[in-house]
């Protein structure tokens, strides 16, 4: 063992994140002390980024299982669900939320860029992203700092890469100041069969390194997304990684390209924790060994030491196990694409890796010990009950006065949650591939077509964290239950989620109270719904530093939602079609709260209420009826009623075609506010011709499902009991540029 | 008449493009990679068309490093013997760094990337590629880049206009060419131009992201049908 390389101590351990427990664990499983290269791929694939080691108890309540699913949650890179017609879809959403609060353009970019390698790495073309951003109060120059540049970083690397932004979400609340959430979400497609295993076997075989050269950046990223982020944490700037949007395009036409040939035996992208995690993650999947010679891996500068070489997060790169023999077939491939391609080791039956630099082995571990599922630790963690829930349950709604509609409408249509999020999403090239349905037809959720393929993609990304910071519990129930409502208001049905677990802390009591509710009520949810888990991950450690204290960000479990349409005839969309159709609420109409909303918010200022009503099964019966009205097309168009309630709803349906809505709220019962600006789920507008009128009403009585007719729609005025709220264009300009004037 | 698209590494839209030309349009459509050097099989009836992307990663001016590919060597002399040469976005700004069309794609006046659907007022029948298209024609086709200000000096401009090389220009939906139609601050909102011996064909907007009944948007059909009508009649 090379001399330099010296033992580790309790102290080197500590520094590095891990605990004096987890310290003595990796002395009995080596029967030695660690020396510091060993103690540091433990550091990184021990870190709560790889290991999971205090959420993988709860996230093993999930449903995991489907007759849709070909891969089991956490098996492979990503979910991967059968679509039908031969064709299987991968998809998975991921967190880059630390580096993206240091340092948003490259943060964001690499979010991106990791994603998709996730998807490809699989042997599935991407073919749609999505994102769902988190930023601070819009008004803090901070914010708009980081939101220009996660926006700017997201535009640089998609749209580079050639992958269309097709949908996603942005937030603002104060509780993420400092600690922006950026979640990334890749859709892939591939052939049933021709997927590629994230494994490594066949004593002999030779491992290759592809794509970009190996530096210094992102040593210990994943260690480093593992801890709060702090004041300092702006020392960490070299554990952020830079990407080059260019060579990932590379790496993705040689990568499908290379699988082609049947050359390869496994693949996995390098991600958290570079090579150590790739080669022990493939390892012990494969249950075989590896000799890695890490001086003939392509470094950008000389002398690097075996654990920056071990450790880097450098961007565009894969690990190949190739078949003995084929290794022509492979090269041929990368110096096509003028891809960097070396043979840095190759495959042994030890079940550990052993890891040389010139000559000299540096570091000996086994591979099972280091992975989650195998070795890597598992802790249970306690709970309590947040302090702050108490509070927030007095509200009564009872003390806050009904204000002028038309004002507090004119106040709700300029909230950053609210307004168009227009300047966001045209710095998105939303259309490359040709595919996006939903450019010239919106609906609920983005709609992908696939060439060669009647079956048709439905996808969406949802969660209202202030529901879900006011009750975990159901507030992650209707994150599960609104994504399928997106679905199912476009003609789809729901088939799988991924998800993305934005939560602060999980020493902290409360905060991991909130994520053992959350998960629970996911689990839930999802099994009402029959969509399983399919992958995702966890990003503890969210806080935000405000004036006087230290707060966790809102839990914020991002559901990035599949769903399937049999072909594009089912395709249902969000905009009137034609002046004079009749307007119907689907749904209840006797719970109209003002609890839990934006507009209690953003009118009346108040932060901290109940959610509004919701129930899981009332929300299931009413989607299997929505899906039936349209599926018999007895419907014009069909949108959810979410954020901004029944108002912003109708708004956004009109938008479209500029044609606005007359309506008549008496006889509904409860105040006015609840009734245009409340929350409560399990609602959609649709609008009907007269044509089906008979029929559609029939179906809802057959069903006892509620609903009231409201209205009609206009060609541009809007009035609401008879008063004029003036004109949809007017209402239009409001909403698209809302945004861009609050920026500077 | 057939058609021969190059792939740059970091080309992005070439698959979009084979997609409409070969499966929508119904013309034969060659692969070409742009270590080629040979592209004696085309004939001037024929069309080479440059796609969108981010050639080579664009990370000297868009369309620089790509000007200089051993495959743009051949395109310029296909060019310069009459055949048909479509550049589309990066394909656009390629044939402006080549010195195939006059002038230059600068940065958008709002310094962002910018993905819309836009309207193209037709400016002149007078090219194969805008012949089938009404006179004054309004088409709705989206845009996808940061750098499509289209310049070039005020000489280089009235020549244009003289030798009645302008194709389309930014519009409002009624046809309406003004500075709030024009989304990157082009000078005159041009959008697309032709040479002087009008063979070939420059553009920012996207013709192939607007040629499909299933994409809700068939405008930029037109231009591929007017290409091989004018050429095979």
């Amino acid at each position: 063992m090379q001399t330099t390389n010296a033992l580790s101590t309790l102290k080197m351990a500590q520094d590095l994140g891990l605990l004096e427990s987890e310290f003595e664990s990796i002395k009995v499983i080596l029967g030695r002390t660690p020396n510091f290269t060993e103690l540091s791929i433990f550091s990184v694939m021990w870190s709560e980024h790889c290991s999971y080691k205090n959420s993988i108890k709860w996230l093993k309540t999930l449903p995991r299982e489907g007759n849709l699913l070909l891969v089991e949650a956490g098996e492979e890179n990503a979910g991967l669900v059968d679509i039908g017609d031969g064709l299987a879809c991968a998809f998975k959403i991921e967190s880059h939320n630390h580096p993206s609060a240091i340092e948003p353009f490259q943060g964001a970019a690499t979010g991106v860029g990791g994603i998709h390698r996730d998807i490809f790495t699989m042997g599935a073309r991407p073919i749609a992203a999505l994102n769902s951003l988190r930023f601070g109060d819009i008004a803090n120059k901070h914010t708009q700092h980081l939101m220009k540049g996660v926006v700017s970083g997201i535009s640089h690397y998609g749209n580079c890469f050639g992958v269309p932004t097709v949908g996603g979400e942005v937030y603002f609340n104060e509780c993420y100041n400092q600690n922006i959430l950026v979640n990334a979400m890749s859709v892939g497609i591939v052939k049933v069969g021709e997927t590629v295993s994230a494994i490594s076997c066949g004593v002999g075989n030779p491992i290759y390194i592809v794509g970009s050269a190996t530096g210094k950046d992102g040593i210990h990223g994943a260690t480093f997304a593992s801890a709060d982020l702090t004041e300092d944490s702006k020392e960490d700037l070299p554990a952020v990684q830079v990407g080059d949007p260019f060579q990932e395009k590379l790496l993705l036409e040689a990568s499908l390209e290379a699988i082609k040939t049947g050359a390869i035996v496994g693949m996995q992208d390098m991600g958290a924790a570079g090579i150590t995690c790739s080669t022990s993650e493939m390892s012990a999947k494969g249950e075989s060994g590896m000799i890695i010679y890490l001086d003939k891996v392509p470094t950008r500068q000389p002398n690097m030491k075996p654990f920056e070489i071990l450790l880097s997060e450098s961007q565009e790169r894969m690990l190949i196990v190739c078949e003995k023999g084929r290794e022509a077939d492979l090269e041929a491939v990368f110096d096509k694409w003028d891809l960097e391609c070396a043979v840095i080791g190759k495959v042994t039956d030890t079940k550990r890796i052993e890891y040389y630099l010139n000559g000299e082995l540096v570091a000996d571990v086994p591979a099972e010990p280091l992975v989650l599922g195998g070795g890597a630790p598992v802790y249970d963690r306690a709970y309590t009950e947040p302090a702050y829930l108490k509070a927030l349950n007095a509200f009564n709604e009872n003390d806050i006065p009904e204000l002028d509609l038309k004002t507090s409408a004119l106040t709700l249509v300029a909230s950053p949650n609210i307004a168009s999020k227009r300047w966001v999403y045209e710095q998105y090239d939303s259309m490359v591939r040709t595919n996006t349905i939903t450019t010239n037809a919106p609906s609920d959720a983005a709609i992908i077509r696939i060439k060669g393929s009647s079956k048709v993609l439905a996808v969406t990304t949802d969660c209202n964290s202030a529901y879900v910071y006011a009750d975990p519990y159901k507030g992650t129930m209707i994150a599960v239950a609104e994504a399928a409502r997106n679905i199912v208001c476009s003609g789809g049905t729901p088939v799988a989620i991924t998800n993305c677990l934005n939560f602060g802390n999980p020493y902290n009591t409360e905060v991991y109270w909130q994520f053992v509710h959350a998960i629970k009520g996911m689990g839930e949810a999802c099994r009402k719904f029959n969509t399983p888990v399919t992958g995702g991950n966890v990003s503890f450690y969210n806080q935000t530093v405000l004036k006087d204290t230290t707060e966790p960000v809102f839990p914020t479990p991002t559901i990035g939602m599949l769903g399937i349409l049999d072909d594009i005839s089912a395709h249902m969309t969000l905009d009137f079609k034609a002046v004079g159709h009749s307007i119907y609420l689907v749904g209840r109409n006797d719970q109209n709260t003002i609890s839990g909303s934006e507009y209690l918010r953003v009118v009346h200022g108040v932060n901290k209420s109940p959610i509004p009503s919701f129930d899981l099964e009332e929300e299931f019966q009413f989607q299997e009826v929505l899906k039936g009205i349209i599926g018999k097309k007895l419907v014009a168009s069909a949108h959810d009623i979410s954020e901004g309630g029944l108002f912003i709803a109708l708004l956004e349906s009109g938008l479209p075609s500029d044609q606005g809505f007359t309506i008549q709220l008496q006889g509904i019962k409860g105040r006015k506010d609840g009734i245009l600006f409340g929350e409560s789920q399990s609602k959609a507008i649709v609008t009907v011709d007269e044509l089906n009128e008979a029929a559609f009403i029939q179906q809802l009585k057959e069903h006892n499902q509620s609903y009231t007719k409201l209205g009609t729609t206009t060609d541009g005025e809007i009035r609401i009991d008879d008063i004029n709220f003036g004109k949809i264009t007017d209402w239009k300009k409001q909403y698209l540029t809302s945004i861009e004037k609050q920026l500077h | 008449m057939k058609f021969g698209v190059v792939i740059f590494p970091g080309s992005n839209c070439d698959s979009d493009m084979i997609h409409v030309l070969g499966q929508v349009v119904g013309h034969e459509v060659v692969e070409i990679w742009h270590k080629d050097t040979k592209l004696q099989d085309f004939t001037e009836e024929d069309c080479i068309v440059l796609p969108g992307g981010f050639s080579y990663g664009d990370y000297l001016r868009c369309g620089a490093i790509a000007s200089h590919s051993p495959i743009m060597k051949e395109v310029i002399k296909f060019a310069n013997r009459g055949g048909y040469v479509l550049g589309v976005c990066n394909g656009f700004q390629i044939l402006c760094e080549s010195g195939l069309l006059p002038g230059a794609l600068l940065r958008n006046h709002s310094q962002k990337f910018i993905c819309k659907n836009v309207y193209l007022k037709t400016q002149t029948t007078n090219s194969a590629i805008t012949k089938g298209i009404p006179t004054g024609g309004v088409l709705k086709i989206p845009i996808a880049h940061a750098e499509g200000r289209y310049y070039a000096d005020d000489y280089t401009i009235l020549d244009l206009i003289q030798n009645d090389q302008i194709l389309f220009k930014y519009s409002d939906e009624q046809g309406v060419t003004n500075d709030d139609s024009n989304p990157n601050g082009s000078l005159e909102g041009i959008a697309g131009i032709c040479n002087k011996n009008r063979n070939v064909f420059g553009m920012m907007p996207h013709p192939e992201r607007a040629a499909e009944t299933i994409l809700g948007n068939t405008d930029g059909l037109q231009l591929f049908n007017s290409l091989t009508a004018s050429v095979l009649t």
